[in-house]
């Protein structure tokens, strides 16, 4: 078995099932029916990827492996999401600042994951990158008009910048899976991506009249299986179904 | 279902079986917008005849590649399961329908008949892919046209609709709020 790629499809699809799960928590408290369906769409597609990513996944996991028990089955410190998909929702600022953050990311990661010389990946990849470019579009969107918007918007995404700022540093550091399958051809080196996100990340935040942070200390480990206190509460309200009835089946 | 076409066993060629394929699958809607089969839809984008095994007691047997619209639509299971009941009801034995995610689906696969389908079903068609898929934050909108008073003075709502395929747009003149298939 080919661990290192498992791991490596698994990070994939990790953020895309965490961050999923989490935008999926607004499912009927968004501020608005459109902004609810719309943040409900893009956990849709996030879930999407993620059962794309997974089944490529179980292919080389073998020994009986599915979409579903690689989502239900795995533990905390098999998880290797980035710590920003899994924080709190917080207020709606704090949602749509990490999935402009996160979206961001995602737009330069699979415009680059489309050269993968693993096939399954790149499809995934040319696949995602059409639905996350509305995601990107919409949260920036967002971003501008909460920054530029009354003082308490502004107060409040202001506050969420403060939080979020330190997380997404890890969105751009490689683990050593990654190191391997940028080496190997099918995966990319997420390094290579800093500048790019760091510049479309500040002209959206300038846009919106906001300052762009410091690069000051940041959190890490979420790649490595190292989380925040909050997957495991994810976790126990995703699984629970599975765990407690194994198999069931709507 | 009666779709009044004829049972496949009366024919013999394996280009007049594709064609009957196509037009069995022509029978079979999309659940989120009914007005538009999967051809019409341009999910489907092959199909091969297999030969009957030999030694006999099998028949004819085909694979549809299919491809989503979005990687999260939810109505993908069950479209496959009305594509596989619909081959097996016209006499088709073994059938396989195989996923392709590459080249990834666009609303310029949608059929000419079944943008008109759109229109008459309420539902403004997507226009030919153009610039307005690029991330940029608050881009030019385009104009859509209202399906109901024909008007271009529109204005978009929300980029995300009731399905992952549609935006939410309201008409200035007749005030009608309408589904946009939005270009992909
Ligand atoms: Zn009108």
């Amino acid at each position: 078995m080919d661990t290192i790629r498992l791991n490596y499809i698994l990070h994939l699809a990790d953020n895309a099932l965490i961050l999923g799960h989490r935008n999926s928590e607004w499912c009927g408290h968004g501020p608005v029916l459109e902004q609810d369906i719309a943040i409900s769409n893009i956990a849709l597609d996030g879930l999407g990827q993620a059962r794309n990513f997974y089944q490529s996944a179980a292919t080389i996991a073998g020994n009986g492996a599915t979409e579903d028990s690689l989502a239900y089955l795995r533990d905390v410190i098999d998880f290797k999401n980035c710590l920003l998909a899994e924080v709190p929702n917080g207020d709606w600022a704090q949602t749509i600042l990490r999935q402009f953050f996160f979206s961001a990311y995602q737009y330069l990661l699979y415009t680059k994951l489309q050269q993968s010389n693993d096939g399954q990946l790149a499809a995934i990849a040319e696949k995602s990158l059409k639905e996350v470019s509305y995601h990107l579009r919409w949260s920036s969107e967002w971003v501008i008009r909460l920054g530029d918007g009354t003082e308490e918007s502004r107060t409040r995404i202001g506050n969420a910048l403060e939080f979020l700022w330190p997380y997404t540093g890890e969105l751009c550091l490689p683990a050593g899976y990654e190191l391997d399958a940028a080496s190997n051809g099918y995966g990319v080196d997420v390094s290579s991506l800093q500048s790019d996100w760091h510049q479309r990340v500040s002209s959206v935040l300038e846009e919106a009249t906001l300052a762009v942070p410091e690069t000051g200390w940041m959190q890490s480990g979420g790649k490595q299986g190292r989380h925040t206190e909050h997957l495991g509460y994810i976790l126990a309200e995703m699984q629970y179904l599975q765990r407690a009835y194994p198999g069931a089946e709507w | 279902m009666s779709t009044g076409l004829e049972n496949i066993n009366t024919l013999n060629t394996q280009d007049d079986l594709k064609k009957q394929v196509y037009q069995i699958l022509e029978t079979v809607l999309d659940p989120e917008v009914p007005v538009l089969s999967v051809v019409d839809l341009g999910i489907i984008r092959d199909v091969q005849i297999l030969a009957p095994p030999s030694g006999g007691g099998g028949g004819w047997g085909v694979e549809v590649f299919v491809t989503p619209t979005y990687s999260g639509c939810p109505a993908i299971d069950i479209i496959n399961v009305h594509i596989r009941m619909a081959l097996l009801q016209h006499g088709f034995k073994e059938i396989r329908i195989t996923q392709l995610l590459s080249p990834a689906w666009t609303t310029d696969w949608i059929s000419e008949a079944g943008r008109e389908k759109l229109k008459a079903y309420g539902i403004a068609p997507p226009h030919y892919r153009q610039s307005v898929c690029t991330p940029e934050a608050f881009q030019a909108e385009e104009a859509i046209q209202c399906p109901l008073c024909q008007s271009y003075n529109t204005r978009l709502v929300s980029q995300f609709g009731s399905t992952a395929c549609k935006a939410l747009y309201q008409c200035n003149d007749c005030k009608e709020p309408f589904d946009y298939f939005k270009c992909h």
